[in-house]
């Protein structure tokens, strides 16, 4: 039983590199832009509109003569840089409120997770339609209106563990050794609560970008002519007929974008299971 | 159980009045003055006479608080006020619209359940073989996918390419099979693996253990664990209803199907606020309602969670 186990451990662990490396050159690509992409992404082009994959242009042209793969590759940039600035700032800001929460309790922990509560019980893409409809569009819009529900995943999360390891011995400890409480937060609570946090954080990459293009594809993220995959897709869609390809290529990118931080989230969630 | 009950009711309206309040706020967050706005989306000229005036008949010019309780008190009698676009209430347009998107969201749930029920029973009971891995490869890319590339695609390829079904749902029953394909797909895919993950609890439990050592037929265990995780059912619907809501105001906006989604849409290009206060409203009530039902009828289902 026990040789099985290790068995299935180097097995997912196997996935965990395979996705993260997969994940971390997706990374490479967009932050080293441009390098990879081969021709400007805003240079519009009269004497090539839609035109099909070439050499010059891998992935074709689109209605304006832009080069397709390059706009997708600085798209993939907005996209993803757009989504990990997302999951950071709420990872930090759900963290820091969710150990505060669960290891004062009280008056402010009641209020907090009421609030918390409150928040989770309206429908997320909802909300953020109307608020960044509302707000005229623009990314900062849909980050906003992405990132009020995401913390507070985090900050329960926070809570919930901190609150079950706070009467553990080594705190208690740390407290009659008078250690200080922001040292025990920062050196004893949070390395042992961070594991499930960050899974957390890794599950909602995925979750963040499909509604970030998806509120870009609806008009109301990322404005054209800056690129992002969504929007592109939305423009590319009324001219699907004679050049699919200004649409099939973003799509692609984003399905194997989505595809691989997925993948990574369940591998890591699945090895932490284990 | 009463006490609860009644206690849940008190949460309900909280929550309810929050939701106006955040509702009402929305106008107030949005660039610029209110009767302005209106006056500009119905094109009139603004100078400052016809700006007072303006404010003065939409009450503008009143206290906070007075014009929150009598647009709740409006609100609450079915009154969601007048649209900027063409001065006509807003509510028969938006209970039309939500008509529409509740066929959409019924049929596609519906649609989702009775795909994803065997789906997921074939994966749980024969776990780690062969037509597990395909589902559950299938479902991990079904949950992968955006909505609304779901939907550009399928128009593509069963529209352009094939010519099989209508571009644009007219709301004939082959207009309306794309919508609630793309509705379901990712509705499909995270059902099945909640399913899936539920009937594997189940089928570890003692009793499964204890049949399976009396020498049940597999067929009998099979029919006992699928009625054991039908409770589940409601939560992951209950769970589901949110992404429907999103998902079909994308799906119907591609495919011009006059739901309550499309119309908020067209009102956000138009500036339309009544109308898009109203679309949250109705869907933020019916979206705590609904949560708050499902933990009751979870609560009754399932005696081990009554306390």
């Amino acid at each position: 039983m026990k040789t099985r186990s290790k068995k299935t451990r180097a097995k997912l662990m196997r996935r965990i590199v395979i996705a993260a490396a997969m994940a971390a050159m997706l990374l490479v690509v967009v932050t080293f832009a441009g390098v990879f992409a081969p021709n400007d992404p805003y240079a519009t082009n009269a004497a090539c509109i839609r035109q099909a994959p070439s050499v010059t242009y891998p992935c074709g042209t689109d209605n304006l003569g832009r080069c397709v793969l390059s706009r997708i590759i600085y798209g993939g940039r907005t996209t993803i840089a757009a989504t990990f600035f997302l999951v950071a700032i709420s990872f930090l800001i759900g963290t820091v409120i969710g150990i505060l929460c669960g290891y004062y309790g009280g008056m402010l922990d009641r209020i907090l997770m009421r609030s918390a509560d409150v928040m989770l019980s309206f429908p997320q893409m909802v909300v953020a339609i109307a608020v960044a409809g509302i707000l005229g569009g623009g990314l900062k819009g849909a980050m906003i209106a992405l990132g009020i529900p995401m913390w507070v995943g985090f900050a329960r999360l926070a809570r919930s563990h901190t609150f079950s390891i706070k009467h553990a011995p080594y705190i208690q400890t740390a407290i009659l050794a008078g250690k200080s409480t922001g040292y025990i937060m920062r050196k004893h609570i949070l390395p042992n609560i961070l594991a499930p946090i960050l899974t957390n954080a890794l599950t909602q990459i995925g979750i963040t970008m499909i509604g970030l293009s998806g509120l870009s594809f609806l008009g109301l993220g990322v404005v054209p002519p800056q690129a992002e995959w969504g929007s592109m897709i939305n423009e590319a869609r009324a001219y699907i007929q004679v050049a699919p390809w200004a649409v099939l290529f973003p799509a692609l990118a984003i399905v194997v974008t989505i595809i691989v931080f997925n993948y990574l989230g369940d591998a890591v969630m699945d090895y932490r299971d284990l | 159980m009463i006490k609860k009950t009644l206690g849940k009711i008190a949460g309900l309206l909280v929550l309810l009045l929050i939701l106006s309040l955040f509702v009402f706020l929305l106008l107030y967050i949005a660039p610029g003055d209110p009767a302005e706005k209106r006056l500009t989306s119905q094109g009139v000229v603004v100078t400052k006479e016809v700006l007072q005036a303006e404010q003065e008949r939409l009450g503008l010019l009143k206290p906070f608080f007075v014009r929150y309780g009598e647009w709740l008190f409006g609100v609450v009698r079915g009154d969601f006020g007048l649209s900027f676009k063409d001065d006509l209430p807003v509510a028969p347009k938006l209970l039309q619209g939500l008509k529409n998107t509740t066929i959409l969201a019924t049929t596609s749930l519906v649609f989702s359940l009775l795909v994803s029920y065997p789906l997921a029973f074939i994966s749980a009971f024969r776990k780690n073989r062969l037509a597990d891995h395909i589902i559950r490869i299938i479902s991990f890319i079904g949950n992968s996918l955006p909505n609304f590339l779901i939907s550009v695609l399928l128009m593509y390829f069963f529209c352009i390419k094939a010519n099989l079904l209508p571009v644009i749902a007219d709301g004939t029953a082959q207009g309306l099979i794309l919508p609630v394909l793309s509705l379901s797909i990712p509705t499909i895919s995270r059902f099945t693996r909640q399913i899936r993950s539920e009937m594997i609890t189940q089928l570890s439990e003692d009793y499964v253990t204890g049949m399976r050592l009396r020498g049940v037929k597999e067929r009998y265990i099979a029919l006992n664990v699928i009625r054991n995780s039908l409770g589940h059912v409601i939560t992951i619907v209950g769970l589901q209803i949110g992404m429907l809501m999103g998902g079909s105001v994308v799906i119907e906006t591609i495919f011009r199907w006059p739901g309550i989604g499309k119309l908020v849409m067209d009102s956000i290009t138009a500036r339309d606020y009544p109308v898009i206060m109203g679309f949250v409203l109705i869907m933020g009530t019916i979206y705590v309602v609904i949560n708050q039902l499902t933990d009751l009828c979870y609560h009754l289902l399932d005696p081990r969670v009554r306390t």
